[in-house]
């Protein structure tokens, strides 16, 4: 088991987010996290690399306890990516200096080095030709796929993805959805937070519905869509698909 | 007196460097610091901002030799005014650090850059673009500050200015319109200086509201630290 996640509770004052969630992932495995917004998916993500402490509840990443206090956390983190919903580039840095930074400031790689692996992972996600371009002149999809691109770099076991084309113009949706199936597809494991139904389809190995804190339903795609066992699950695929559509 | 102008110049350069460094650090622990080391930067901030220049060059001065040590106007002048500069400047820094989106401080973390890692090589580099207008101003309220230095009783250029009309009085207005004139030409220069470096140094997308309009120029290479600083004046100096 590369991921595991037992029992994780988290509040916010009276209000409790998490009600112990628990499931666990293998290597080279996509699942996609769905359900109503406020349902505490984000949270999930955040308390697996501890960006978030969790009140209560453990984590691993393979043998070790990530939500042990000893556990060195920034160690960790080098190995889980996270792509964030509002992609979280760095504004002073080009494209090509997002994705080398992390090699070459965490993991002490030369720069020569950090250079060359940072224009591979960019070409990656066919941006070789905008390495010299600062955030601010990249649209919405080109950035997000420089993030994944910072992400890539790391040689992660893992990356969550928080939302990742949520805040994206419809019609720049595509471009991101593309590179993270081909991710999936070469056997990066994901965990992905989202309400592309067609990408969900296409690449999740289980799907993941929660609602109020708690996971109600997992299962294939195929079993999610064809054969919701909770009523609820059904409901919320169906809006959801008709919302979104099933592109991508 | 010229030569007395320089020494306000040396004064000016050694009190921008002792509140750069100090105005950064107090900015950090501000944003950073948590409860005990936020209030007492803080409380430096307050007190170096409420007492009056001239007083705290006095204090400065004759302060330390109540203890037996002996410092030289100069240097109770210099640590006097930049003190009370780091004040000023600790506040453009901290608007700067929390203009920053907190999202690229979480970005840094979650790739496994710890706290002052991330620090100074995705907040420093941003906040002192950002705080380059607001130090222009600094700048040009902190120079004329240097003629304060008259009371430490060093020769700085207006106490090298009243030298010469003691002498003779009928020579007071002019060597008094020369200081001003000197002053004018300094703060000129050092406007010039202080655009120049926000151009150079200018990113797409990391400008102060109003000013960017100024030409687009990329940078060469990333990082621009609190060691930036030594770079940024090799920079300007080409």
């Amino acid at each position: 088991m590369l991921l595991r996640v037992e029992d994780i509770h988290k509040r916010y004052g009276k209000e409790e987010v998490l009600c112990g969630v628990s499931f666990g992932m293998m290597k080279g495995e996509t699942k996609v996290i769905i359900g109503p917004s406020g349902t505490g998916k984000s949270t999930l993500l955040r308390c697996i690399n501890r960006l978030t402490p969790a009140d209560q509840g453990r984590v691993w990443l393979e043998e070790e306890e990530i939500t042990h206090t000893r556990t060195n956390i920034n160690k960790i983190r080098a190995q889980i990516g996270f792509v964030f919903q509002s992609f979280n580039l760095f504004a002073h840095l080009t494209a090509l200096g997002n994705v080398r930074i992390g090699p070459m400031k965490v993991k002490r790689m030369k720069k020569d080095d950090a250079t060359r692996l940072a224009r591979e992972e960019l070409d990656r996600v066919g941006l070789a030709d905008k390495a010299d371009a600062y955030p601010a002149e990249l649209s919405g999809g080109q950035q997000q796929r420089v993030s994944i691109a910072r992400a890539l770099a790391m040689f992660p076991k893992l990356i969550l993805f928080d939302e990742p084309t949520s805040a994206l113009d419809p019609e720049l949706i595509g471009e991101v959805l593309e590179v993270m199936v081909s991710l999936a597809k070469e056997g990066m494991t994901m965990l992905v937070v989202t309400h592309e139904m067609g990408f969900a389809r296409a690449v999740a190995d289980e799907i993941i519905f929660m609602e109020n804190g708690v996971i109600v339903e997992q299962g294939t795609p195929t079993q999610m869509f064809t054969n919701a066992k909770h009523q609820r699950t059904g409901e919320f695929l169906n809006k959801i698909s008709e919302l979104y559509g099933e592109t991508g | 007196m010229l030569r007395a102008t320089l020494i306000n110049i040396k004064l000016l350069i050694g009190l921008i460097a002792v509140g750069y460094i100090f105005g950064t650090l107090v900015a950090l622990l501000q944003v950073y610091g948590g409860k005990v080391l936020g209030t007492i930067a803080r409380i430096y901030e307050w007190i170096f901002r409420s007492i009056p220049a001239l007083v705290l060059i006095f204090l400065f001065y004759f302060g330390p030799s109540k203890f037996g040590m002996d410092i030289t106007g100069f240097i109770a002048a210099m640590f006097a005014l930049g003190f009370r500069s780091s004040a000023y400047q600790s506040q453009i820094f901290r608007g700067a650090i929390q203009s920053i989106p907190t999202g690229q401080m979480m970005a840094a973390r979650s790739m496994g850059m710890s706290q002052i890692r991330a620090i100074f090589t995705i907040i420093l580099p941003q906040a002192f673009r950002l705080s380059i207008p607001g130090w222009t101003n600094e700048f040009s309220s902190v120079i004329k500050d240097t003629t304060l230095a008259y009371a430490a009783s060093f020769n700085e250029v207006l106490r090298t200015a009243r030298i010469v009309y003691d002498t003779d009085m009928t020579l007071a207005m002019t060597v008094l319109v020369f200081v001003a004139f000197i002053f004018m030409i300094l703060t000129l220069l050092g406007n010039a200086a202080m655009g120049l470096a926000e151009r150079r140094f200018r990113i797409p997308g990391l400008e102060v509201p109003g000013h960017e309009k100024v030409r687009q120029m990329s940078l060469g290479s990333s990082g621009l630290g609190a060691f930036g600083f030594r770079r940024f004046w090799r920079k300007t100096e080409k």
